[in-house]
Order: C-alpha cells, then sequence, then structure tokens
C-alpha cells in the first residue's frame, strides 16, 4: 500500500531537517569561537541535500527519475563554507598569534536563524504528513464496521 | 441474483488506491522541499483513475444476462499502458509548474503542496465514507432491518 512509503519519506524527511537543525544548533553554538589561524578558524557548515529513489536503488531497478513516486532525502555531505573570516585585533587573548590577531568563525548568525526557522517548519511539514497518513490508514482499517 | 463485490462497490476502491499514491507522491514534494534541483511531481488523477477503472472492469458495463445489447468493445482488453489486477499510477506521474522558479532549481511550493495533501485527505476521507455506506447497506439487506 502506498501509504506505507509516506512513512518512509516523511521520515526521510524529518531526519534530513534534524540534520540541518544540527548543523545550524554547531554553527549558532561557534559564532564565537576564535582561533590563532585563519584556517583552523570555525567554518559554518552546511548540510547537502539530495533526492532518493528507492526503485533506482534496487538491483536492476528503472535508472529513469521521471519514474516512481517515491523520492525520499538523504543528506549527501556536509559542506563548510568557504566566506572569509574576520580577523580581530586582541592582543590579551590566550589564543592571539604574534600580531595580537585572532581569527573568528565566518557563522553569519542571521542567516543561521533563518535557516533554523526553515529546517524548524519543513519537520513540522513532514510530521503533519505522517500524522495525517497514520489517521488515513487507521480509517482504512476501520472501513465495514 | 449473485452479487460480485467488485462491482457492487463500484469505483471507490480504485480511486481509493489512486489518493494513497497521489499522498505518497505529495509526501515526496514536501520531503524535498529543500532539496536543490528537486522538481516538484503531481499524479494525473482523472487518467490514472480512468485506467484503474478500466483494469479493474469497475467503470465498463456487465453483461448480466443473455437478453443485454452487447456493448461494443466492453469485453476488449484494458489499453496500453495500463496494468491489470493493479493501479499503476507512475506513466501518470507530471511535472509541476513552478510559479517562482527558486535559484536551487527547486520548484516545490510547499504551501501549495499542503494544500494540496489536506484536498486529497479530504476526498480520502470522503471516499472511505461512501465505502463505509456500501459495507452499511450491505448489513441492512443481510440483517434485514433489525
Amino acid at each position: 500500500m502506498a501509504l506505507f512509503n509516506v512513512f518512509n519519506i516523511a521520515g526521510s524527511g524529518m531526519s534530513a531537517e534534524s540534520v540541518r537543525l544540527n548543523t545550524v544548533a554547531s554553527n549558532l553554538a561557534n559564532a564565537d569561537s576564535v582561533s590563532s589561524s585563519a584556517d583552523t578558524a570555525y567554518k559554518a557548515r552546511y548540510p547537502v541535500f539530495q533526492a532518493i529513489q528507492a526503485s533506482l536503488m534496487s538491483p536492476g531497478g528503472v535508472a529513469d527519475p521521471t519514474k516512481g513516486a517515491d523520492a525520499a532525502v538523504q543528506v549527501n555531505g556536509i559542506v563548510q563554507s568557504t566566506a572569509p573570516g574576520t580577523a580581530r585585533y586582541e592582543p590579551g587573548n590566550p589564543l592571539a598569534d604574534t600580531n595580537g590577531y585572532v581569527y573568528s568563525s565566518n557563522v553569519n548568525v542571521v542567516e543561521q536563524m533563518a535557516d533554523m526557522i526553515s529546517a524548524s517548519r519543513s519537520y513540522q511539514n513532514n510530521v503533519e504528513v505522517l500524522e495525517t497518513s497514520k489517521q488515513l490508514m487507521l480509517d482504512t482499517l476501520k472501513l465495514g464496521s | 441474483m449473485p452479487l460480485d463485490l467488485n462491482t457492487y462497490l463500484g469505483v471507490e476502491p480504485d480511486a481509493l488506491k489512486v489518493y494513497s499514491q497521489r499522498a505518497e507522491v505529495l509526501a515526496a514534494n514536501l520531503a524535498n522541499a529543500d532539496t536543490p534541483g528537486y522538481q516538484a511531481r503531481d499524479i494525473d488523477f482523472r487518467a490514472a483513475l480512468a485506467a484503474a477503472g478500466s483494469s479493474g472492469g469497475t467503470l465498463q458495463p456487465v453483461i448480466t444476462s443473455a437478453q443485454d445489447v452487447t456493448a461494443v468493445g466492453s469485453s476488449s482488453a484494458s489499453p496500453p499502458g495500463s496494468t491489470t489486477g493493479g493501479v499503476s499510477t507512475e506513466q501518470f506521474l507530471k511535472y509541476r509548474i513552478p510559479l517562482a522558479p527558486a535559484l536551487d532549481g527547486n520548484t516545490v511550493d510547499s504551501q501549495m503542496e499542503e494544500s494540496q495533501f489536506a484536498q486529497n485527505t479530504v476526498r480520502f476521507q470522503a471516499t472511505l465514507t461512501f465505502l463505509n455506506n456500501r459495507f452499511s447497506e450491505l448489513t441492512t439487506a443481510i440483517t434485514g432491518g433489525q
């Protein structure tokens, strides 16, 4: 029954969005982290979402992206932002380099907050879909009673 | 009079199958709302249901006695593309035309997908109600309204 697949699809969406929330939490927690060199400074992390289809993954499955309704989502990997961080002159900081500079992360806090709300709404969407499908299946089970 | 349950229930079981497949497609759209390059899809409901009906025989005239007029083509095979026995809606998947395409190539409009999902749910439940009424009729006929 196709409604069973909805559980897998919405579940994959929930897990992908929770990975996204995880990266947001990690980025926000490290927004004020400083480092003694630009290379070791914290870089903002972003998940890469990719649609997967069970029919494409099965051996001998049809390799046509237009086929199959079962497009779940997976996190293909985590990429680090290449945006430049800022160098601050803080000679009193124990992490300062020989010139007295510390290098802060390249996390944009406002962008992260917007990303968090987007991830949260998408997660709620998937929960709603799951809840509705569950109710439909329960109603179908009660058919004729 | 022998009762064929499939004929008695009409198009409703097929509609239920197509609704559940449509729920799957819409759920996939919502799950991929943030996937770059993902293109939203939907099922051509009319075509899917028509194919389901012709394969299941529920939309075709049924000859119940020898005096019945033989309908032309009523006993012919189902049209090409439809599967016998089950409903396959894969060939009825269509891509949505995006209202406002995003920079990352994603064409999912979450608000519209949600409203379509809600509409699909209500129709699924309406079909369930119709089926329930059919079963109630049968129960009434069996028990004689007792």
